[in-house]
């Protein structure tokens, strides 16, 4: 038996195909969404600013409107404080997040040229846009279970229906739709800074005369038509309807809402550059 | 594959008529002074412009029109940009992986290519070489046919710039067409089977590196300034050229190769004049030489 010299090792190696032999082909479209959508919520929460955006802010919001305090939030006396503020906070999550944060973390990645860049993958504008729906939903339903569980736990019981649980749903989906829209919007005409603050103030402007934590009811009747026509007073003016007193179909809402989502889509669609 | 390309912004044209082929598994450099329109034409075959005039043809497909069909075959390194800032590098890699269906293997592209130690940092915060690095390997982590890579070694220190150079020939070797941009006149020396000079956005020479330096040999050496090139030359066999430029530096240019008698009949001629010839080197015309001589020394904004 003879054993065959080392350097008959290598050639055997070098045989081995380069790993870089083209065979190009894109992946699955579901799995490219899904890992667009994974890095996405996972950067968002991972960023400090965000999180505090989407998350603290509203949640603190909650506790501290809640309590017996010195701001009077205009809510109805006969019901305790946080009946008021849960279904106003869900409204300010899904502005957080569908409009606020999506806004600005877009303004960013267009100004760095990573859409650019994706543009060049297999993952189609149309991806990318159903990865970043994705990522809203995912991160508003962990906003809901935050927001829910911290209402109850300071003693929020709504007083709805079966049927005003599935209305605040929908009033959910086209406030966001109408949100996104508008976000995108905006991230994709204005430049990164101008975003950024523009989107931060238009956070700060909603959730003073957006029916968040002060009740639209306290404002002067003739803001408060106004005031219900802006997709946020929609949003929290719907959601109170249907979660704190028990109303019928929001249809008036609604269909604010969803002329929002359809203009701010549609100008988003037409006006958003890409680089 | 770019015939009578055409492209102009508002009254500045950036291209003007180019024709280039670039053929497949090569690799094609694209040099030119900044301002040039290379970067131009290469977003144009990668899809972001659209040509004014001209035809473009990618891999036999239009890069305005068949964007999805050429997306998966074609891997794409901008100039600048395009990492997500928080993002750390390795999630960003193994993301750009996770849209092909045969990547290579994310965590050896980056060890292959230094980057493992910095994987967990977030886009951001990685040197200028490393982003660059990240880049290349986001172009090659498909298994593209085809790659453009806008200056690819710009900014790089040289071991970041001879790995990407080991990088590049075994992507050439695996079969896959390069066609990159670049400053570097040594880079596309060594890499490059077929070079394109672009100026003021048209071609203005095209060829193998061979073929563009041409055939023409130099002996170069310093020395004391006004030394007569005529009393040289006259020493000299037939057919050479000497001159001084700048001062003190004398180049004598003949066709073919410098051969021993050549050097032989300078250096005798020195001796008797007096002359220490010093850095005195045998080479033939550098492919800079042949950019600046085409292109000029003008600075370009």
């Amino acid at each position: 038996m003879t054993v065959p010299p080392a350097a008959d090792a290598r050639p055997a190696a070098a045989a081995e195909p380069s790993p870089f032999v083209p065979a190009p082909g894109a992946a699955p479209l579901p799995r490219m969404i899904a890992a667009q959508a994974t890095l996405e919520a996972r950067t968002l929460l991972r960023n400090g600013e965000q999180l505090l955006l989407v998350l603290i802010i509203p949640v603190l919001l909650l506790i501290a409107f809640s309590r017996e305090s010195f701001v009077n939030i205009g809510a109805d006396t006969r019901q305790p404080r946080v009946d008021f503020l849960v279904p106003g906070i869900i409204a300010l999550a899904i502005m957080s997040t569908a409009f606020t944060s999506q806004a600005i973390a877009t303004g960013f990645e267009r100004r760095y040229g990573v859409l650019k860049r994706l543009g060049a993958t297999p993952l189609s504008r149309v991806g990318l846009i159903a990865a970043k729906t994705v990522t809203v939903i995912a991160v508003e339903l962990l906003q809901a279970v935050i927001i829910i569980g911290v209402g109850l736990a300071l003693g929020w019981r709504p007083h709805s229906t079966v049927a005003g649980a599935a209305w605040a749903v929908l009033l959910a989906v086209v406030g966001t739709a109408a949100f996104s829209g508008l976000a995108l919007l905006m991230a994709g005409t204005l430049r990164a800074e101008a975003t950024l603050a523009a989107a931060n103030l238009v956070y700060l402007i909603l959730l003073g005369v957006g029916g968040v934590l002060f009740s639209l009811n306290k404002f002067p009747a003739g803001a408060r038509g106004p005031l219900k026509l802006l997709p946020s007073g929609a949003l929290s003016d719907g959601l109170h309807s249907v979660l704190q007193n028990a109303g019928g179909p929001p249809a008036a809402d609604l269909a604010v809402l969803a002329i929002w989502a359809v203009v701010g889509i549609t100008l988003a669609a037409r006006t958003f550059r890409w680089e | 594959m770019v015939t009578g390309l055409v492209k102009r912004y508002g009254s500045a044209t950036a291209v003007d008529g180019l024709n280039l082929v670039a053929d497949r598994a090569k690799v094609t450099a694209l040099l030119g002074p900044n301002g040039a329109g290379k970067t131009t034409t290469i977003e144009i075959c990668e899809g972001y412009r659209r040509a004014d005039q001209g035809t473009v043809r990618v891999l036999g497909l239009d890069p305005a029109r068949d964007v999805r069909a050429l997306a998966p075959r074609v891997g794409v390194m901008l100039q600048s940009g395009g990492l997500p800032q928080a993002v750390r590098a390795g999630d960003y890699l193994r993301l750009i992986a996770s849209f092909y269906a045969r990547p290579v293997d994310p965590a050896g592209l980056l060890d292959r290519l230094g980057l493992t130690a910095c994987a967990g940092v977030p886009c951001r915060r990685l040197s200028g070489g490393q982003q660059q690095r990240l880049s290349l390997a986001a172009a090659v982590i498909g298994r593209p046919e085809l790659v453009f890579l806008d200056e690819p070694t710009a900014g790089l220190d040289p071991q970041a710039r001879h790995a990407t150079w080991d990088l590049i020939t075994e992507l050439r070797t695996a079969g896959v067409s390069v066609v990159l941009t670049t400053h570097f006149m040594e880079e596309a020396e060594r890499l490059a089977d077929g070079v394109a000079i672009m100026d003021h956005g048209q071609l203005v020479a095209e060829g193998t590196p061979a073929e563009l330096t041409g055939t023409a040999g130099q002996l170069r050496f310093r020395a004391q300034p006004g030394l007569s090139t005529d009393s040289l030359l006259s020493a000299l066999p037939g057919g050479t050229a000497a001159k001084e430029s700048p001062e003190g530096y004398y180049v004598i240019e003949v066709q073919g190769r410098v051969d021993p008698q050549l050097l032989a009949a300078v250096t005798a001629w020195c001796a008797e004049h007096g002359v220490l010839a010093k850095d005195l080197r045998v080479e033939s015309r550098t492919l800079e030489d042949v950019f600046l001589e085409l292109t000029g020394r003008d600075l370009r904004s």
